[in-house]
C-alpha cells in the first residue's frame, strides 16, 4: 500500500475532474476490482458491472412516485443525478440465490461438502448513504448474531465503497427521517458529491486509508474551502427536497400498541400479497431452504432462496398457517419493519430508501400507513 | 443468549448437517417413533440442555426442527421423538436402522432448570409436547433432591395416542412424582382421567409463591393452562411456554419463525410468559 501523500490534503478531501473521476475508476479495475454500477437496463437504473464511467447513465434520472417508475432524461449530464433504483446492493451480498451445501451417498450413509466461498471483489460505484446503513443493517442479522453466515461475510469482505452523497432526492426518498442520509457519514472508502453549477466535477473524500491512498494517486488538487461550501450546498439542498417523510417518534410504542387498529384491514383490501415490497427492500433478510437431490437420488443439494412473509408458506405449520390472512401479513411486514426489528437489532429495519412505495403495483406508502396509523393512534378494529 | 455451543457450525457452516448413523427406532404411537442416533464417533457424544432441538435433515427430502427427547445426563445417547406428518417425518420414519441422518444443533434456549431449583415444579404436556419436557422430567429426576415437589401433567387425545406411555406409568409408581394423565376421548379399560389438560391443575397443590410451570403443547391448551395458574398466582415470569414456529435455518437467518419480537430458534423455543403476555393471544402473530 503506498503512503498516503500530501497530494490529499489533511481532511483526506479533494477536487476531482471528470477525467480523474473516470481515472479512477480505471485505477480500482487496475487493482483487480470489478467495478458494479449503475446502468440502464430495460427502462431502469440497475446495479451492473461496468467497465469504466462511459457506462454510468449520464444524463438520465428517474421519476419515482407510489406505484410509479421512469427513467427521464436531464438537462445536464449528471452522472449520478438520479437517487435509487429497483435492485440495491443486496443481491450482491445477500444473494437471491445460494447453494449451501451438496451431500453424496456413499456405501454407508452419505458425506456432506460445503460450499467454498470465494467471492469476487467487487467495487460498488455509486453506493448512497441509505444504501450503506441497509447493509449496516443486514450485517447484523448475518455477522452480528450468534451464528455468522459465511458466505455473506466473504462477500462484505471483499468490497471496496465508492459512495455517492446524493444530488438529487427521489420522489418517495424519506431518508431525513429515517437518519440514514442524504450524506453518507461511514461505511464508504470514498465519498462522493457531483458538483455540476460552476464545471462538472467531484468532491471526494476518503473513507478509508485505502481509499485515501488511491485519492492521492490521482494527483487530485486538495479540495478548497469553496469545493467543500459547494458540495455542501448540493447535499443540503437534497436534504431539503424530500419526496416523504415519517414522523418516527416512539415509532416502536406506536406499532406495538396498535397492532389491532382497523387501518390493518383496510390495508388489507389494497395489498396484493406480491413480495415486491420485500424483494426491493435492501434490509429484508427472510429465506428459504430447499433440499433437492439427483434422479438417481445419488446427490443431494441444499440451495437458500430469498423469501418474504408476504407468502403463506412462510409461517406455514403443519395443521395450518399462522399468518392465513394479507391483514396478518402486511401487519408483520410494517411491524417488522420498523417496530420489532429495534428489539431484535437495535436499529430500525427501514431506512427509508422509497423502493417499497415506489414498486408496490397498487402504491402502497408505508409512510402514510404509518401516519395513518398515527393519526388515530389506539384505535381497534371491530372484528 | 446462545446457550450450547454450535457443534455443526464452524469450518462447516452453520446450516451444514452431520451425518449420524441409526441405531434404533422405537414405535411410541400409531405415528410416532423414537429415533435414537449413534454418537459414539463423536468425543462426549451429544450434550445438550432439556428444551433443546436439533435440525434432522433427510437426504435430499428436507431439514424439519426436532426436540431432543433424551436424558441430557446420558449424552452418549441422542433420541428425538418423531411424528409423521409430512414429506419429510415420512421420509424420516423410512430411514430404518443403519441408515444416516443428518443433524445440526443443538438449538435454542432450554428450560429455566437452574431458575427452578429449591422450587415446586410443574410439568404441563399435551400429546407430542412431552417430547421437549421428558428431558427436563429426567433432569428434575437425576438432582431430585435439588427441587420442591414435582407434577407432570399429561394429556392426549386418546390414550393410545400418548407418547412414552411405559415410561409414565412407570412414573406414576414413582414416589418422587406425581403425575396425572387425561385424555379427550377414552377406550375401555381407561381408568385416568378424561377431559382437558388444564382442569388437571385443580387436583394439584400450588403454592404460588414457589412453583416454576413448564409447558408444551398445542397453543390453545398453554392459553389455558396459563390462564388457570395465573389465577392460583403463580407469577407470569415462572410460567415457561415452548412454542413451535416454521424454522428454516434455526440460526436467525431466515426470519420465519419470528414472532413480533422475537426469533423462535434463537429467543426460544422455551419463553417465560410475561415475554410473551403482549403478543401471544392476538391472531396471526
Ligand atoms: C422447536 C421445534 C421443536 C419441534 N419438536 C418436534 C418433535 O420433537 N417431534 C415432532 O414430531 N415434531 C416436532 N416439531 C414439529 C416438526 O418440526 C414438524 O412436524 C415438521 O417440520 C413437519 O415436517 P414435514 O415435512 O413432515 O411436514 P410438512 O407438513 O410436509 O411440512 C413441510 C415443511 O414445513 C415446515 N413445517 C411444517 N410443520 C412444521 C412445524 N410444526 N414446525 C416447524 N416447521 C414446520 C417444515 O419446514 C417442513 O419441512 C418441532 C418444531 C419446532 C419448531
Ligand atoms: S421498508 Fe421500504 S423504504 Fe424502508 S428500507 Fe425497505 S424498501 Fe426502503
Ligand atoms: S419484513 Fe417480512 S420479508 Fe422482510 S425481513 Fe421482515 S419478515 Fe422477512
Ligand atoms: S428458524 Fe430461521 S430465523 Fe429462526
Amino acid at each position: 500500500m503506498p503512503e498516503v501523500t500530501s497530494s490529499a490534503p489533511e481532511e483526506g478531501r479533494a477536487q476531482l475532474s471528470l477525467e480523474q473521476f473516470a481515472a479512477l475508476l480505471a485505477a480500482l479495475r487496475g487493482e483487480g476490482w470489478r467495478l458494479v454500477g449503475p446502468t440502464v437496463r430495460d427502462g431502469a437504473l440497475v446495479h451492473e458491472d461496468i467497465s469504466g464511467a462511459e457506462e454510468l447513465p449520464r444524463g438520465w434520472t428517474e421519476v419515482q412516485e407510489a406505484g410509479t417508475y421512469r427513467l427521464a432524461r436531464r438537462e445536464d449530464g449528471a452522472l449520478f443525478g438520479y437517487s435509487v433504483g429497483p435492485k440495491s446492493w443486496k443481491h450482491l451480498l445477500f444473494v437471491p440465490r445460494l447453494r449451501l451445501m451438496s451431500a453424496h451417498r456413499e456405501a454407508e450413509g452419505f458425506r456432506v461438502e460445503s460450499e467454498p466461498t470465494e467471492p469476487p471483489r467487487l467495487a460498488l460505484i455509486g453506493a448512497r448513504s441509505c444504501d450503506l446503513h441497509a447493509i449496516a443493517v443486514q450485517d447484523r442479522t448475518f455477522l452480528e448474531g450468534p451464528y455468522k453466515d459465511p458466505d455473506y461475510a466473504a462477500r462484505r469482505e471483499r468490497l471496496f465503497v465508492v459512495a455517492v452523497n446524493c444530488g438529487q432526492a427521489g420522489g418517495t426518498c424519506f431518508c431525513v427521517s429515517m437518519r440514514t442520509g442524504p450524506r453518507a457519514t461511514f461505511g464508504f472508502d470514498i465519498a462522493l458529491t457531483e458538483v455540476l453549477e460552476g464545471g462538472h466535477r467531484f468532491l471526494a473524500e476518503a473513507g478509508s486509508e485505502r481509499g485515501a491512498a488511491l485519492l492521492s494517486r490521482l494527483e487530485a488538487r486538495p479540495a478548497s474551502e469553496e469545493d467543500i461550501q459547494a458540495a455542501d450546498a448540493v447535499v443540503e439542498r437534497t436534504a431539503q427536497s424530500m419526496g416523504r417523510t415519517m414522523d418516527t417518534t416512539d415509532i416502536k410504542g406506536l406499532l406495538y400498541r396498535n397492532l389491532e387498529h382497523p387501518r390493518w384491514d383496510d390495508v388489507a383490501q389494497r395489498c396484493l400479497a406480491c413480495t415486491n415490497c420485500t424483494l426491493v427492500c435492501p434490509t429484508c433478510f427472510c429465506s428459504t431452504v430447499e433440499d433437492t437431490s439427483d434422479l438417481r437420488g445419488d446427490v443431494a443439494e441444499r440451495w437458500r432462496r430469498w423469501d418474504s412473509c408476504f407468502t403463506l408458506d412462510h409461517s406455514y405449520l403443519h395443521g395450518g398457517n399462522v399468518r392465513h390472512t394479507i391483514r396478518g401479513r402486511y401487519r408483520q411486514w410494517l411491524t417488522h419493519k420498523v417496530a420489532s426489528w429495534w428489539d431484535q437489532f437495535g436499529t430500525s429495519g427501514c431506512i427509508g430508501c422509497g423502493r417499497c412505495i415506489t414498486w408496490c403495483p397498487v402504491g402502497i406508502d408505508i409512510t402514510e400507513e404509518v401516519a395513518a396509523i398515527r393519526a388515530t393512534d389506539g384505535a381497534r378494529s371491530g372484528a | 443468549m446462545s446457550p450450547g455451543a454450535p457443534l455443526a457450525a464452524g469450518a462447516a457452516g452453520p446450516m451444514t448437517p452431520e451425518p449420524l448413523r441409526v441405531r434404533s427406532l422405537r414405535r411410541e404411537t400409531a405415528d410416532t417413533w423414537t429415533v435414537s442416533l449413534d454418537v459414539s464417533r463423536r468425543p462426549g457424544g451429544f450434550p445438550f440442555q432439556p428444551g433443546q432441538f436439533n435440525m434432522l435433515y433427510v437426504f435430499g427430502v428436507g431439514e424439519v426442527a426436532i426436540s431432543i427427547s433424551g436424558d441430557p445426563g446420558r449424552p452418549a445417547e441422542l433420541l428425538h421423538t418423531v411424528r409423521t406428518v409430512g414429506a419429510a417425518t415420512h421420509a424420516l420414519r423410512g430411514i430404518g436402522r443403519g441408515g444416516t441422518l443428518g443433524v445440526r444443533g443443538p438449538y435454542g434456549r432450554p428450560w429455566p432448570m437452574e431458575e427452578a431449583r429449591g422450587q415446586d415444579v410443574v410439568v404441563v404436556a399435551g400429546g407430542l409436547g412431552l417430547a421437549p419436557l421428558r428431558p427436563a422430567i429426567l433432569h428434575l429426576l437425576r438432582h431430585r433432591a435439588e427441587y420442591g415437589r414435582v407434577s407432570v401433567l399429561v394429556g392426549a387425545r386418546t390414550p393410545e395416542d400418548l407418547p412414552f406411555r411405559r415410561e409414565l406409568a412407570r412414573w406414576q409408581e414413582d414416589s418422587r412424582l406425581r403425575v396425572l394423565v387425561t385424555v379427550d376421548k377414552a377406550s375401555p379399560g381407561w381408568t385416568e382421567h378424561v377431559g382437558v389438560v388444564p382442569a388437571l391443575l385443580s387436583d394439584v397443590e400450588v403454592d404460588p409463591a414457589r412453583t416454576v410451570a413448564l409447558m408444551c403443547g398445542p397453543e390453545v391448551m398453554m392459553r389455558f393452562t396459563v390462564r388457570e395458574l395465573e389465577r392460583r398466582g403463580v407469577p407470569d415470569a415462572r410460567i415457561h411456554l415452548s412454542l413451535e414456529r416454521n424454522m428454516k435455518c434455526a440460526v436467525g437467518f431466515c426470519g420465519h419463525c419470528q414472532l413480533v419480537p422475537y426469533f423462535v430458534c434463537k429467543d426460544g423455543p422455551v419463553f417465560p410468559y410475561e415475554k410473551l403476555r403482549p403478543f401471544i393471544n392476538l391472531r396471526e402473530v
